[in-house]
């Protein structure tokens, strides 16, 4: 398993691309530590995630979501990580898989639950649904439902970063199935061609619905996906927070001083099925518990935390139990937040 | 407090599965994550995962259960420091009353639902109306203005000119618009005057630059994009669909595509099927979209201004044969049309013609030579195909009786048809004639010049469209 070999030998490897400077490869090469305040950081956040998540499975379970519901555990080193390599202003667009992406912007957890639940307080007032929703205030532009589609999206924000001269980055997410989309590459050409501050992190979790990489992809090495347009890539371990945020930092500071796209290939693993009603019998439950159990993000942390004597069992416990209650108070806010109105039917169709 | 699990729903429409097996036994630890049973589905065998830390103090439902139904406690988890005598304090669901070994029963179909069933199953009797939008009436135009004879090329090109001075987010993009002055020349001189940041060269990649304008648009810009033709926008008709015209609804009204999508539209002259289609049916379809599809260089002007200014997604359709004829523009400061309302192109009391864009002009010829014969054609350009005028067409209709459709689009649910059954729908008893739809016909565009002349509608076909309804056939 490419990720499991990446541990060893280092968290993020630069090839290709014209420009991709060999020296800031380098920089990341070894897996750079983290601070107390940023295990920390990254435990709870990826926690918050992981118990979010759980919470909406279980919720989906008793039917109180309806439709298609995509869960993010086993990939939340991902989006932490690169949150914590942006910063404020810097927008975030995404797939359907997106409620992970939505919590690490800030976005509140009621919110986004009682948007699964089709509430009035969700938000999009429970007309999105799981894959559909928006936060202007957090500058998280979707929740996209078209496989794809998101990656024009994002590289459209960039283009309106760069007409405004603000230095402002998108980070758009997509899957390796999206990454075979014709429009990917249509939308690596415009960002490459106009120096777009646009970072394209593909989430490789290996299977594109029941589609593994290997039977759906010639190229399995999507950082290479961008070498016909010169945009530099690298693969990062993404059950390694920290080599996430050490290849989020050199993609950032990179978009940022103008030079164009950078393309982070991401080693993920998806615990659950594709959705909810997804048997995931494509792998085998060794693959799986393969990974829950050596790779598992949140328990590098943690084993990391103990190890350093940067905080007790107990310590740690209280910090779940903190994030247990606000996904409990969220639970609690998106069963009994009432149903839109039915005079919601007709509004927000046109300005 | 000991908890209930329950039979869970594995995908959005199933209601009962079947308990194959069970991974645990009573006594067992398990910790969230754990594979505790497997449960067939009509389409699947399903594993279900644990969501709490604890031990199984009771499996209320066998393996081998069949016809289990979605909510249905199944089994009972002891959390720490509980013991079996605890089994029967676990929270309440609304179904946890059945005595275990009357589950069975429950899922014979006694149709215990634990979670409420959404609302909208209740009470689906009560559909709200669609409101109905306030649109302002076109402008006064001021006695004494001078009428500027404008092409419809020219038209264009001074609606994003002076929208482009007027909003510096303004923009355009899309393929040959700057170096190339436009395919069609509309956008001629923009480079020059506003420069390559704001008059964008694209490379050919309608799929692409139709999602970064959209995208530019949701970050706050005013993107015009130009497909060379609509037919292009096949390639991207996702972007125009399902990006920009739902985003404002999907979002809850937080964010939307303030973006027009303009070009030339329908058949030109001997380019073949390809190239050669009316798409004013097919996004007329689409809530979220306004669709315009002008005939004059006035209305042109006036509604691409319109079009840029909107917060919302618009398709502006355009002509290219259209493109070079000339019509009066008023020479005014700030020239905007309101889209979504109809203009009465001539008044008459005989017939209705209803038409929009190019089939304009068969209309204005039929009405012409009808003239000759003595029947007074009432002519409607709608102008605007969705939000579409049909309060101008209805008032026209109980004036005439009688109503005739004119477009050069495929017939199977076209604007026309949707006319027609509107008017059908709210003004059946003014109606003394069946309505005539007149539209392409039911082919591919063909190339040759006698069968391209066939497929599309013809003065003649108007004419005698119109003597049928009033009964001078």
């Amino acid at each position: 398993m490419a990720t499991a070999a990446r541990k060893s030998g280092g968290a993020a490897s630069a090839r290709g691309g014209a420009k991709a400077p060999a020296r800031k490869a380098s920089a990341v090469a070894n897996t750079p530590a983290f601070t107390k305040d940023e295990e920390l950081f990254a435990y709870r956040e990826m926690l918050l995630i992981r118990r979010f998540e759980e919470k909406s499975g279980q919720m989906y379970g008793m039917g109180l979501i309806g439709g298609f519901c995509h869960l993010y555990i086993g990939q939340e080193a991902v989006v932490v990580g690169m949150q914590m390599a942006s910063k404020t202003g810097d927008q975030v667009i995404t797939g359907y898989r997106d409620h992970g992406h939505m919590l690490v912007t800030g976005m509140d957890p009621k919110g986004v639950l009682a948007e699964l639940t089709g509430r009035r307080g969700g938000y999009s007032k429970g007309k999105g649904g799981s894959m559909h929703m928006f936060s202007k205030e957090k500058e998280f532009y979707g929740g996209h439902g078209i496989v794809g589609a998101q990656v024009s999206l994002g590289t459209g924000i960039a283009f309106a970063n760069r007409y405004r001269g603000s230095d402002q980055v998108c980070l758009t997410y997509f899957g390796d199935g999206a990454a075979n989309q014709g429009q990917v590459y249509e939308s690596f050409n415009m960002a490459a061609l106009w120096k777009l501050p646009s970072i394209y992190i593909i989430e490789n979790n290996r299977y594109a619905m029941g589609t593994s990489v290997a039977r759906a992809s010639a190229q399995t090495d999507f950082s290479q996906r961008g070498a016909s347009f010169n945009i530099p890539g690298i693969q990062v371990d993404g059950m390694d927070v920290r080599a996430v945020k050490a290849a989020g930092d050199m993609a950032v500071e990179w978009a940022r001083a103008g030079n164009g796209p950078m393309i982070l290939e991401m080693q993920t693993y998806r615990y659950r099925g594709h959705s909810m009603s997804d048997p995931a019998k494509y792998r085998s439950k060794d693959e799986v518990q393969k990974m829950r159990s050596e790779h598992d993000p949140i328990e590098q942390v943690k084993a990391r935390l103990i190890e350093k004597k940067w905080a007790s069992e107990d310590e740690l416990k209280a910090i779940d139990k903190e994030v247990r209650e606000i996904v409990a108070d969220s639970a609690e806010f998106a069963q009994n937040d009432p149903e839109p109105d039915a005079s919601e039917l007709y509004t927000d169709i046109l300005l | 407090m000991p908890i209930e699990i329950l039979m869970p729903a594995l995908s959005p429409t199933m209601e009962e599965g079947n308990l194959a097996k069970w991974l645990k036994n009573e006594g067992d630890k398990v910790v969230a994550g754990d594979v505790i049973a497997e449960i067939e589905t009509d389409k699947a065998t399903m594993e279900v995962e644990a969501v709490d830390e604890g031990t199984i103090g009771k499996i209320l439902i066998a393996a081998g259960t069949e016809g289990v139904k979605v909510n249905t406690p199944i089994a009972v988890l002891l959390e720490e420091g509980e013991s079996a005598d605890d089994v029967g304090k676990a929270s309440k669901s609304a179904t946890s009353s059945d005595e275990p070994d009357q589950t069975a029963d429950a899922a014979g179909g006694k149709d215990k639902q634990a979670t409420e069933e959404p609302s909208a199953k209740k009470d689906g009797a009560s559909v709200p109306a669609a409101p109905k939008a306030e649109i302002a009436a076109d402008p006064d135009i001021p006695a004494g203005t001078e009428m500027v004879p404008t092409t419809v090329r020219e038209a264009l090109r001074d609606a994003m000119a002076e929208e482009m001075r007027r909003d510096e987010n303004v923009f355009i993009m899309g393929e040959e618009v700057a170096e190339y002055q436009g395919a069609y020349k509309i956008t001629q001189g923009l480079l020059q005057e506003f420069g390559a940041r704001r008059v964008v060269d694209t490379p050919i990649t309608e799929h692409g630059f139709a999602g970064v304008g959209v995208g530019a648009a949701m970050a706050g810009l005013k993107p015009i994009v130009e497909f060379m033709t609509f037919n292009f926008a096949m390639q991207a008709i996702d972007h125009l669909v399902n990006s920009a015209a739902k985003t404002l609804y999907m979002a809850g009204g937080q964010m939307g595509a303030p973006i027009v999508f303009r070009g030339p539209n329908g058949a030109a002259a001997r380019v073949g099927a390809q190239h050669s289609q009316c798409y004013a049916a097919w996004y007329g379809h689409i809530p979220g979209l306004k669709v315009v599809m002008p005939y004059t260089a006035a209305d042109a002007k006036g509604l691409l201004k319109a079009a840029i200014r909107d917060p919302n997604p618009v398709v502006f359709l355009e002509n290219e044969i259209l493109y070079g004829q000339t019509f009066d523009v008023p020479k005014m400061d700030d020239f905007v049309l309101p889209i979504g309302k109809a203009r009465v192109h001539k008044t008459g009391k005989d017939a209705t013609i209803v038409s929009f864009g190019i089939g304009m002009t068969y209309a204005v010829k039929a009405a012409e030579e009808l003239a000759g014969e003595g029947i007074d054609v009432e002519i409607i350009d709608l102008r605007t195909i969705r939000p579409i005028d049909l309060d101008t067409v209805v008032e026209s209709v109980k004036k005439t009786n009688r109503l005739v459709t004119v477009e050069e689009g495929f017939p199977q649910s076209s604007v026309g048809e949707h006319v027609a059954s509107q008017v059908m729908q709210r003004a059946f008893d003014h109606l003394d004639a069946p309505i005539i739809t007149v539209a392409g016909k039911d082919v591919p565009m063909p190339y040759a010049a006698n069968l391209e002349k066939l497929a599309l509608p013809s003065v003649a076909e108007v004419v005698e469209a119109v003597k049928a309804v009033t009964y001078k056939a």
